[in-house]
């Protein structure tokens, strides 16, 4: 043998060996995040319960949080949340108001800090809540079917011996866990920071799917090819040597992704911060779940059910 | 003859890339096609999104429940054009105004300061309906206090006449008092309303009703035929002018509320618009030092797609006039992370064709053909996602999911057009085919063997 081959045969890693570690740190990080889910829930944003975001801009010094909190709790707006936003705002939110409330509200601080601006007003009603809450349910149940019924024909091909059918459930699971684990980071955000969750929460979900789907699609992809032309080696070799041999494109693929969300987080602006917070953790759970879960699973899955037959 | 093909397709890129360039250049975008002696003209914008340029997004529900199901769509119409011309008087530059699923306007002012005003102007708009005496007017009982409290809205029912039947509105004075009164002319259908009302109701009180408060009700003594009828009340010269030139305007056919709104900051926007575009190319830098570095010639080959793919991209958002929002240069952004995945799957591909000892000729057409299926299924499932985004999402998300969809769309064509009829000419030309500009030292004696 070639001492390359050799040398590169030595470097591959065995991921298939130590299955029951990653899957025991994955079932730990998805444990935390469905503990997570149930102690505190989500907090969810103005976009789905309906209420007002009033962002305003201060001339020089920003007061704290709690003593702009202080002066509307005086004014008479109990249900207001504040939070620092930028170097120069404040965010204000509050239960659904009406005109005269939210000019209200702006004359309270106008009285008490001279010259501040409001940069930023949304004001949506209860109505329009409940709305984007169904269709968010329903864009959530429409990708993951179109994702099952995806993968179920790109793998029809395959049959043995591993059938199509299962890469389609092994993609899924990974992919409820990255999703598990994106909702638990917000679900424990939102509980100590007050970070919300919003329609846009909502999209980089969808977009993790098709992402993470992706990531598991290019592994397969290549395990598809090495079951038709390496035919006589044991399956967990065959799952082996395929995740390996995609393992470079799927790290350095993740890599870019991560470089430009990085990018936006640090340098892009501050509407859309959690939006790529939620992507990125999405993207990175997502391609540790391609390789290991998803892949392994496979393998587990049909050794089982081979004991059982 | 294969090479004939590949210059084609060489140049063919090369003007595609420069088209885009021009497209997208500030200054440039102004297609003219008067020298060919055909009348198009046209200027190519790239348009921002409210987040972006600042400005006030409304969303209006119209009440409905008194409009027959036929007609419905039709009051909605018209309310919006109402809209529109209020608006339009307010001096805005493009506003949008337009009516969304069966009983939604939405309103979108770019630029706008005073939002109050505009809300101001938008909701007063004058809701005019006549309305007869109920023939069965619900019991009045005094309350607790002993008072007998009349709802007007109940003693008088819908006719069916409203402002949208209304021709004009004058300022009259009664000629016998001297104050000041609104004549009202219908339109022919109006005019057929208020007839067949009058005929029914004489000696009875007809009911003018201006935002669901009671103006006037006067009894009618006989038909009216010729479509006028005079508002008198108690208001002043100043009142009832400004009254006629809202009726003018146009009543709205459908009393509207506001249910959702938004306004941004020009500033805010600005500073956004700013981030995002340092942000991107940050990222973009950050990706083309990492594809140089890792995969040398070809990688810097994928830069030079992935910049042909950046410009088409802004080329096809200019040319398709889509509204960029903060969520879409987002998913714009985020596409050009994903585009060069193609690339790395292609790469990596030929680098271990080449490992396996195939020429580099050979490792270029393999790893082409057999990462092809890869790309396409990888990013198929993607746009599954960003086309049900884009169908269902609210208009920040699908700003994103559009954003998105076209850079997967392109990004498959320029990775996988564009490098590899650029690794074509290079190897077909056999320059820089030195192993070391593709990352795989030159093949060993040994390898070449196994």
């Amino acid at each position: 043998m070639a001492y390359r081959e050799c040398r590169r045969k030595q470097s591959m890693l065995n991921i298939i060996k130590h299955y029951k570690f990653w899957f025991g740190v994955s079932g730990v990080f998805a444990l935390i995040g469905i503990i997570a889910l149930i102690v505190y829930g989500l907090n969810f944003g103005i976009d789905f319960r309906g209420g007002t975001l009033t962002q305003v801009r201060f001339p020089d010094t920003v007061p704290a949080a709690s003593e702009v909190r202080a002066v509307l709790i005086e004014a008479g707006f109990h249900d207001a949340v504040v939070q620092p936003a930028g170097e120069q705002s404040v965010i204000i939110r509050t239960g659904p108001q009406e005109k005269e409330e939210h000019d209200q509200l702006l004359n309270a601080l106008i009285d008490k800090y001279q010259g501040i601006q409001e940069e930023q007003f949304t004001s949506i009603g209860p109505v329009i809540g409940k709305e984007l809450r169904s269709k968010a349910v329903v864009q959530l149940i429409l990708v993951s079917l179109g994702i099952i019924l995806y993968i179920a024909y790109a793998f029809r091909k395959v049959s043995k011996p591993v059938s199509s059918w299962k890469f389609g459930v092994a993609a899924i699971v990974a992919l409820i866990h990255d999703l598990l684990i994106v909702v638990g980071v917000f679900a424990l955000l939102g509980h100590f920071y007050n970070i919300e969750i919003d329609s846009l929460f909502v999209t980089a979900l969808l977009t993790v799917l098709g992402f993470s789907v992706h990531d598991t699609i290019v592994v397969f992809d290549r395990i598809r090819e090495n079951l038709r032309i390496s035919a006589g080696l044991e399956l967990s070799e065959i799952i082996n040597n395929s995740i390996n041999q995609t393992l470079v494109r799927s790290i350095n693929t993740s890599m870019t992704v991560i470089f430009v969300l990085l990018a936006l987080i640090l340098f892009g602006g501050e509407t859309i911060r959690y939006f790529v917070l939620a992507l990125l953790i999405g993207i990175t759970a997502g391609t540790y779940s391609s390789i290991f879960i998803a892949s392994p699973l496979l393998l587990v899955w049909h050794n089982w059910s081979r004991s059982r037959a | 003859m294969r090479r004939k093909g590949l210059y084609i397709k060489f140049i063919f890129i090369l003007l595609l890339a420069a088209a885009s360039f021009y497209i997208v250049w500030p200054k440039g975008g102004k297609v003219s096609l008067k020298p060919l002696k055909i009348n198009f003209e046209k200027q190519f914008k790239l348009n921002l999104g409210l987040d972006l340029q600042g400005g006030t997004h409304l969303v209006y529900e119209g009440d409905l429940k008194d409009i027959e199901q036929g007609a419905r769509s039709d009051a909605m119409n018209s309310a919006r054009d109402v809209i529109e011309r209020r608006v339009n008087a307010f001096g805005v530059s493009e506003p949008v105004v337009q009516v969304s699923g069966s009983n939604r306007i939405i309103v979108e002012l770019p630029g706008v300061k005073d939002i109050n005003e505009a809300i101001k102007l938008i909701g007063q708009t004058p809701f005019l309906e006549f309305k007869e005496e109920n023939p069965n007017p619900p019991e009045v009982t005094p309350n607790e206090k002993g008072e007998i409290i009349i709802d007007e809205n109940q003693i008088f029912i819908h006719t069916g006449l409203t402002g949208k039947e209304l021709e004009r509105a004058s300022l009259e004075f009664d000629q016998r008092t001297g104050a000041p009164t609104i004549a009202l002319q219908f339109d022919a259908e109006g005019t057929k309303k208020f007839s067949d009302i009058t005929t029914r109701n004489i000696n009875k009180r007809v009911g003018i009703f201006l935002d669901g408060q009671l103006l006037s009700a006067p009894v009618v003594n006989e038909p009216i035929n010729n479509g006028r009828a005079i508002i008198t009340g108690q208001f002043s010269v100043q009142q009832a002018k400004e009254l006629v030139t809202r009726l003018n305007s146009g009543a709205l056919p459908v009393p509207i509320k506001l249910i959702e709104q938004q306004n941004v900051g020009a500033t805010l926007g600005l500073s956004s618009v700013r981030k995002s575009v340092a942000a991107g190319l940050i990222g973009f830098a950050v990706i083309a030092l990492f594809m140089i570095i890792y995969y040398r010639l070809p990688g810097l080959l994928a830069v030079i797609a992935l910049t042909v793919y950046a410009l088409i991209s802004l080329a096809m958002f200019k040319l398709m006039g889509i509204t960029l929002t903060l969520a879409g240069i987002a998913g714009f952004i985020l596409s050009i992370g994903m585009a060069v995945d193609a690339n790395i799957l292609i790469f990596e591909r030929m680098k271990e064709e080449l490992r396996r000892g195939r020429t580099l000729e050979q490792a270029v057409e393999e790893g082409f053909k057999r990462a092809w299926l890869s790309v396409r299924d990888s990013n198929f499932s993607s746009l599954i996602t960003t086309f049900i985004l884009a169908y269902f999402g609210t208009s920040i998300i699908r700003g994103f999911a559009i954003t998105l969809s076209i850079g997967i769309l392109i990004s498959m064509f320029t990775a996988i057009t564009v490098t590899r009829t650029f690794l074509r000419l290079l190897v077909g030309h056999n320059i820089l085919v030195h192993h070391w500009l593709y990352g795989v030292p030159r093949m060993s004696e040994e390898a070449k063997h196994a």
